[in-house]
């Protein structure tokens, strides 16, 4: 666990960057700190491994201060991410991802095969390996980035809007890789970014904060959605709001109906009873329709599935992609209702 | 000389300043003329490097030939073409060593033109002319300029080098000193030389603060 | 041409105290002095400055004005100063003339360096000298090189003008020649220093080729 205690930083012009900073960072979870430029997060998340010092307060890593500890020393164990993934240009990638390892003194082999492994684990041809980063495209450096941050297991990690410099497609497969990577590690994560998207997404606590290094709030991506604590946080958040706090209701509560079809409409299977479409009775031809997994995804996907089929039906899937049932507007509705968010309901 | 020998005598500098003064005059033609028709023929050379990369690596490639030639040696080779002890014999050497300085520089200069700027003046409809004279050369004034300090303070510098072959402008008083075993002259050149490349690297400096404005309204911001 | 063949066909020059191998094992031996004197204070200051960003403005603009010393005239006082015959503090000259090009190109390598690199670096848990010499020296490589380059052929071009109090040196053929009228000495003398520039310069383009990492000067092919 990171605490900060009242933490201060005060630049020697006046500026303060944070001001009187406390809160926790939960073990094994994914903490993002979120604001617009000038909020002071990126200076937050340096103090943590004393790229900056603090003016006033402190800083505790598992109940010691961090102050007591020899900078170089506390940074080896911390993996630490930034943006423009900051390879050295002169080394292979597999001497990038080993940095870390060498330092610690460890021997060469068990180094880069620590490297090898670490680059098939974020995703890469093990192939690159021989490569210089130039050579790499900026999404494939940034994971090699995220390599070496991991390659000497620390248990805590630091990430300094790490994917904001490549484009929204390659980004959203770095938030998955993130996602996965931290679903087998239970890293210590914390995260800054500017984009509040990102920050939901990933966070499993989000930190927002406001210009002069405030904290306004810091809950759970669901609870910030429902209840913001202030009209800054409420305008950060964003318009819909609403549509998107159902990414946290889970879809398994709805209510499905094993029967294949709604009144006047039924569901068309392929030969591994997966679904290809919706038919009007009486009629040739399928229409669109959307489907979502019972288990795994959210109410959101669920009203996303109905709203794309004629008959403003979703039809549920099981983890194979098989046909489970179908969830009618009726069901959908009291859900929505449940969840305290009818669409229109101003 | 015994050790009573002065390192300054001032009387002698007295007695002596008229021929000084011609000394300088002549330095100042010889050191000054290289660095100007070495910019007026970097200027169009380097912007066809910059324009047809395919020129840029001969270009330079030559010029660091050129650089790496002696001074003394060029002076020597040109001395039956254009004579023993003729400003010639020393401004044309000079003046390729002022291309070898400024030619990468106006390239690089120009290659400091962010493209978004290029593109965006494009899209703006300047011409390639306008956008040359109004866009390009601006941004890379700081550059060029850079190049410029270089070139003029070697050439002032490397001037004094031709009085071995008998017209050096300041130079001349370090073979007068040495040849009369006497400090005062020596020291007064190099004193001058010295001044003069001064003198004339704050010029540039200045030249640049009032060409590029916007360079210094972000330092002081 | 004729002056060429006279003087390089004249088989007393190859052999003998002023012989051609001699004179040029002289100059040899005195630019390599200079450079490395050059190297060894311009090369640590350098590094130090831009890896401290301290006195910077300061060196940098006693550099530029070192650059304006005329070598000839350092030459002729010192020797005047320090008597007929002294061979070292010729050397003085020469070290003022190569320490502007190396401590500016160290000093703006490292300087230059990007700003993500070093903040990786110190991220990474890399001291202060780590820092130096692991990451910001390999990736200014090119530049100190370039730097030294510089100096390197201009120590060999102006080594010639040593020979005018005396000193050995293929500047020798070239003083000589002027003094007794002998152009063919002369011009062989130019050729010969000009040659050992050129091959300077070529020693220097493959010393970058084995020096600098091909991650920096990109020229790494894909596999």
């Amino acid at each position: 666990m990171i605490t900060f205690e009242g933490v201060t930083k005060r630049y020697g012009d006046g500026t303060v960057a944070v001001d009187n900073l406390s809160l926790q960072v939960p073990t094994g979870a994914i903490t993002v700190f979120v604001g617009p430029s000038g909020c002071g997060k990126t200076t937050s998340l340096r103090m943590i491994n004393r790229m900056i010092d603090a003016t006033e307060g402190r800083i505790l890593l598992d109940d010691q201060d961090i102050r007591e500890i020899d900078p170089p020393t506390l940074r080896r164990g911390i993996g630490y991410v930034i943006q423009q993934a900051g390879l050295f240009p002169h080394r292979k990638i597999v001497d990038n991802v080993a940095t870390v390892p060498y330092l610690l003194g460890w021997d060469k082999k068990k180094a880069r095969a620590r490297a090898m492994e670490l680059l098939e684990r974020v995703g890469l041809d093990t192939k690159l390996a021989g490569r210089y980063p130039f050579q790499l495209s900026g999404g494939q450096q940034q994971r090699v980035g995220v390599a070496r941050a991991l390659a000497a297991d620390p248990p805590v990690l630091l990430m300094d809007e790490p994917f904001s410099a490549v484009d929204p497609v390659v980004r959203a497969s770095l938030q998955d890789e993130l996602l996965r990577l931290q679903a087998e590690l239970h890293k210590t994560i914390v995260f800054v970014t500017h984009d509040i998207d990102e920050a939901i997404k990933l966070g499993d606590t989000v930190a927002v904060m406001r210009v002069g290094g405030h904290l306004a709030q810091i809950a759970a991506p669901a609870t910030l959605l429902a209840e913001p604590a202030d009209a800054f946080v409420e305008g950060f958040l964003g318009k819909d709001r609403g549509i998107r706090r159902l990414s946290f209701v889970p879809a398994s509560g709805l209510a499905v109906s094993t029967e294949r079809g709604v009144p006047g409409w039924s569901v068309a299977l392929d030969e591994n009873e997966r679904p290809i479409g919706w038919r009007r009775d009486g009629a040739d031809g399928l229409q669109p329709f959307g489907t979502f997994d019972l288990k795994k995804d959210s109410l959101r996907t669920a009203l996303d599935a109905a709203l794309l089929a004629p008959p403003g039906s979703a039809i549920a899937v099981d983890g194979d992609g098989r046909f489970a049932g179908v969830v009618t507007r009726e069901a959908l509705d009291e859900a929505l209702r449940r969840a305290g968010q009818v669409p229109g309901d101003g | 000389m015994g050790d009573t020998e002065p390192l300054v005598r001032w009387d002698w500098i007295g007695r002596n300043w008229p021929g000084i003064q011609q000394l300088l005059t002549d330095h100042i033609v010889m050191a000054l003329v290289p660095v100007v028709l070495g910019l007026v023929i970097a200027l169009p050379l380097g912007l066809a490097s910059a324009r047809w990369r395919v020129l840029y690596q001969p270009t330079v490639g030559l010029m660091n030939v050129v650089y790496s030639l002696p001074s003394l040696a060029v002076f020597i080779v040109l001395i039956p073409i254009t004579g023993l002890a003729e400003r010639t014999t020393v401004i044309i050497p000079l003046t390729f060593y002022s291309l070898a300085v400024l030619i990468p520089a106006v390239v690089d200069g120009l290659g400091a033109v962010p493209d978004s700027v290029r593109q965006s003046a494009v899209a703006m409809g300047f011409g390639p002319m306008r956008r040359l004279l109004q866009v390009d050369l601006p941004i890379a004034v700081p550059v060029v300029l850079a190049g410029l300090r270089v070139a003029t303070v070697s050439s002032i510098s490397l001037v004094s080098v031709g009085a071995l072959i008998g017209r050096g402008g300041l130079g001349y008083l370090f073979i007068d000193g040495w040849q009369r075993q006497f400090y005062t002259p020596i020291v007064v050149g190099i004193v001058l030389v010295v001044a003069l490349a001064v003198l004339a690297d704050g010029l540039i400096v200045l030249a640049q603060r009032l060409l590029t404005p916007w360079a210094r309204a972000r330092r002081t911001a | 041409m004729n002056w060429l063949v006279d003087f390089f066909g004249n088989r007393a020059n190859w052999s003998g105290s002023g012989g051609i191998p001699i004179r040029l094992l002289e100059h040899v031996e005195f630019s390599l002095a200079a450079l490395l004197l050059a190297m060894v204070i311009a090369i640590p200051l350098g590094l130090l400055i831009g890896h401290t960003r301290r006195g910077a403005v300061l060196v940098v603009v006693t550099a530029n004005a070192a650059r304006a010393l005329p070598t000839l005239g350092l030459v002729v006082l010192i020797v005047l100063l320090a008597g007929v015959g002294t061979t070292w503090p010729v050397l003085l000259p020469l070290v003022a003339l190569a320490i502007p090009p190396i401590l500016v190109n160290t000093y703006e390598g490292i300087r230059g360096v990007d700003e993500d690199l070093r903040d990786a670096a110190y991220g990474m848990g890399l001291r202060g000298r780590q820092v130096l010499l692991r990451v910001l020296v390999p990736v200014a490589l090119p530049l100190i090189l370039l730097g030294l380059r510089i100096a390197a052929i201009q120590v060999v071009a102006t080594a010639t003008v040593a020979a005018y109090v005396g000193l050995g040196g293929l500047g020798r053929y070239i003083i000589d020649g002027l003094a007794t009228k002998d152009f063919p000495s002369t011009i062989g003398g130019a050729v010969l220093v000009a040659a050992l520039a050129l091959v300077v310069q070529l020693a220097f383009s493959l010393l970058q080729r084995v020096l600098v990492s091909p991650g920096v000067s990109r020229r790494a092919r894909v596999r």
